[in-house]
């Protein structure tokens, strides 16, 4: 059963030097196939922001120490991700919290070091710095500093996360790269509905304090039959949506879309067979399962929205080439935005696109 | 027609009311309203929230995209704020600043291609509705509770500079629960800074009520050991006379004060947020109906003989006229140019036109 749907990312056509003008060009979201079978039993059409509402549903009905909190969570949140559960659980479950992040994931911290499973919400991504100290230095090392006596792995972090098309600086980023140079904390992003409340799930679960960045982009555009029921989908874990032989494709998020069109203007246009990797864990990575693909194709491409020095690409290609050296074909090919702050009027220009992303490609076929 | 009266306790309407924290005495409750005050403070508040309704309207037909968090029912606070200060005093707001850069010398043309995202816009069209400046304006800030830090740092070099300026630094009450405004406050008073702290108390922070978000709603004792006062954010002429006593005190060197202006936003928090999900219609109208700062003021001037209708429906026919010629170069004016994406990132960037290059080779987008 395949499901295609229409996201409203304008892109443009971007061949350097001459510009007439922006051509709209219609993102497509391809709904997986094969993931259908994380979990027997019932299913539902549910779009992102609802299949994360029913991880939260799921855990608040499950657990009976599970609280959510966070800016505005109380009517639904500004994002709908918790619409109903304040009246189906109670305010004592699901209660808004002042605006202070450091405060907020502070307190998330606490009340997951004395036993209770607390999720709390960032509003956007972009608003988590505040926080960084109290992740960075409390949430992370805190098994650690008290020899295993203490720890906050009953801690989930979620907040929306990536471009939306007109976001601009302080409601388009991705700081998956800032955390990842901190052991300790657990980083996980979903490219749809279906990972989104199963990687949640094992995100609430996990015995260790996790970020779970939700792309915001794809809250309403990404719809898929989603289980009713609980599961979960293993961390750490990437997963490969195509199998292919000429080259390896990896991103995370919105991007693994992007990638999909790729892999298939490249079989189309140049007959290479490409093999796409979804992180889906940012941190710790699935070193395997990449390092395995590349030593099959030779070649290796990622790609992320955020800029590209010092990006997570950085880090997977380092590991990359001192593993599969002797297999590469042409050097990594890292795809990313530019260095510079998320712009407000040049977004389709900044962004990693397909036309970016194939031009790679191209190069590193005829390297 | 009448040219100035005097305004004090007796006149029905709470003007001049003032509560008081740690301060032996507070404004005047006596002020006089000349014609030509009046007439001026009418015709920029409404400016300003034409200009508002205007930016409403260009975003729901998609031209003005992002973010855009409009001021209308506050146009009070800045109106009065300005009358109290003078050009050379410094001020600082948050996001919810088209009113403030207004009343800091920017044109309504240049607000408006700022919304639009055009070169003619006061940020060149790179900053959107957030970050707008102006000489002694400094912005516009996206992340809450920011720019309280950044407005006691520019109190301090008044100070050290010694021109007897004042820096107002302004945030909501939301913000007023962000641990950097209380280091803010002990910074000011500790070296005595001339900084005058405003809390626009609009009663919701995004969709949470101040009750709900603040164990303390008195937000003008939240400075504790820092003088403070409360006035009605709706009269221009209670918050003008507070920021005369305010800025009196601060330049005598007795350090900051801090002042809540109680106010009301008739828009929801953005133009994401229809504003109605979190409180009633019928609030809504009712402060339109009683407390509208434009309303009240125009019904003070022709009750007293001030102003005659005519004049002021000459005043709103000029302003709708300057809206319309406005928004209508905020629709004709160019995007700024591709190369600007990479400007001003760091002091004095390089140059880009030389010949057989273009701007996107400094720019690394496939590494």
């Amino acid at each position: 059963l395949l499901l295609i749907l229409i996201a409203s990312i304008s892109r443009a056509t971007n061949p350097p030097l001459t510009f007439t003008g922006t051509e709209i060009e219609e993102q497509v979201f391809i709904a997986d196939t094969h993931c259908m079978n994380v979990s027997a039993g019932p299913t539902q059409k549910m779009n992102l922001f609802q299949s994360v509402t029913s991880a939260l549903d799921n855990t608040l009905a499950g657990d009976p120490t599970a609280v959510i909190f966070g800016e505005d969570v109380a009517f639904g949140g500004v994002f709908r991700c918790t619409v109903g559960l304040r009246d189906k659980y109670g305010k004592d479950r699901v209660f808004n919290t002042p605006l202070c992040e450091q405060g907020i994931v502070g307190f998330g911290i606490g009340a997951a070091a004395a036993g209770a499973t607390a999720i709390a919400e960032i509003q956007f991504a972009d608003y988590i710095y505040p926080a960084f100290d109290q992740i960075v230095n409390e949430a992370a090392k805190y098994r650690y500093r008290s020899g295993n006596m203490f720890d906050c792995g009953k801690l989930t972090i979620r907040a929306p996360w990536g471009c939306v098309g007109h976001g601009s600086i302080y409601h388009s980023q991705c700081p998956e790269a800032f955390f990842t140079h901190c052991p300790g904390i657990k980083i996980v992003v979903p490219r749809g509905p279906v990972q989104a409340k199963g990687l949640l799930l094992s995100c609430i679960a996990d015995q260790n304090p996790c970020i779970f960045f939700e792309p915001k982009i794809l809250y309403r555009a990404a719809v898929e039959q989603v289980p009713t029921e609980a599961y979960q989908i293993p961390l750490s874990q990437a997963e490969v949506l195509q199998e292919g032989s000429d080259l390896t494709l990896v991103a995370w998020g919105t991007q693994v879309h992007v990638l999909k069109e790729v892999a298939a203007m490249a079989q189309e246009k140049l007959g290479v067979s490409c093999e796409l990797i979804d992180l889906r864990t940012i941190l710790p990575w699935d070193t395997e399962t990449v390092c395995k693909s590349v030593v099959k194709t030779g070649r290796l491409l990622i790609s992320h929205e955020a800029p590209v020095t010092g990006g997570f690409a950085a880090e997977i290609s380092s590991t990359v080439q001192e593993e599969c050296f002797l297999n590469l074909e042409a050097p990594i090919s890292r795809v990313c935005g530019y260095d510079t702050p998320f712009p407000h009027i040049f977004e389709p220009f900044y962004i990693p696109d397909k036309w970016k992303c194939f031009e790679a490609v191209k190069r590193m076929i005829n390297y | 027609l009448v040219s100035c009266f005097t305004v004090g306790q007796h006149n029905g309407l709470q003007h001049l009311r003032c509560d008081l924290h740690r301060l032996d005495e507070g404004p005047s409750v006596q002020t006089v309203l000349t014609r030509e005050d009046g007439l001026r403070y009418y015709r920029t508040m409404q400016t300003m929230r034409r200009m508002e309704l205007k930016a409403d309207q260009l975003y729901k037909q998609k031209i003005i995209r992002g973010f855009c968090h409009l001021y209308d029912g506050q146009e009070a606070c800045a109106v009065g704020i300005e009358a109290g200060i003078s050009p050379t005093d410094h001020l600082i707001t948050a996001y919810r600043s088209h009113g403030y850069t207004y009343t800091r010398g920017v044109s309504v043309k240049e607000i408006m291609a700022e919304l639009t995202g055009r070169s003619g816009g006061v940020a060149k069209g790179k900053g959107g509705s957030m970050h707008m400046y102006a000489k002694n304006f400094y912005g516009g800030n996206g992340i809450v509770g920011a720019q309280v830090p950044l407005g006691a740092g520019v109190a301090l070099a008044c100070q050290y500079q010694g021109k007897n300026e004042v820096c107002v630094t302004l945030y909501g009450d939301g913000a007023a629960n962000q641990g950097q405004i209380f280091e803010s406050f002990n910074m000011a008073a500790l070296w005595k800074l001339p900084c005058i702290f405003i809390c626009e108390n609009n009663k919701y922070g995004m969709g949470t009520s101040v009750e709900r978000a603040s164990a303390s709603t008195d937000y003008y004792k939240r400075g504790d050991y820092i003088p403070g006062l409360r006035v009605d954010g709706m009269d221009v002429l209670s918050v003008r006379e507070a920021t005369r006593f305010a800025a009196d005190y601060c330049r005598s060197g007795k350090g900051p004060i801090l002042m809540e202006l109680q106010t009301y936003r008739y828009h929801g928090h953005s133009m994401s947020d229809p504003g109605v999900s979190y409180r009633t219609r019928e609030e809504i109208q009712e402060i339109r109906s009683k407390s509208d700062p434009i309303t009240m003021l125009k019904d003070c001037m022709i009750s007293r003989n001030m102003a005659s209708l005519e004049e002021i429906k000459d005043i709103d026919a000029t302003v709708r006229k300057e809206i319309e010629e406005a928004a209508q170069f905020a629709t004709s004016d160019p995007e700024p140019p591709l190369e600007d994406l990479c400007k001003h990132i760091f002091y004095n960037d390089a140059p880009l036109e030389v010949r057989g290059t273009h701007p996107w080779m400094r720019l690394k987008s496939i590494s």
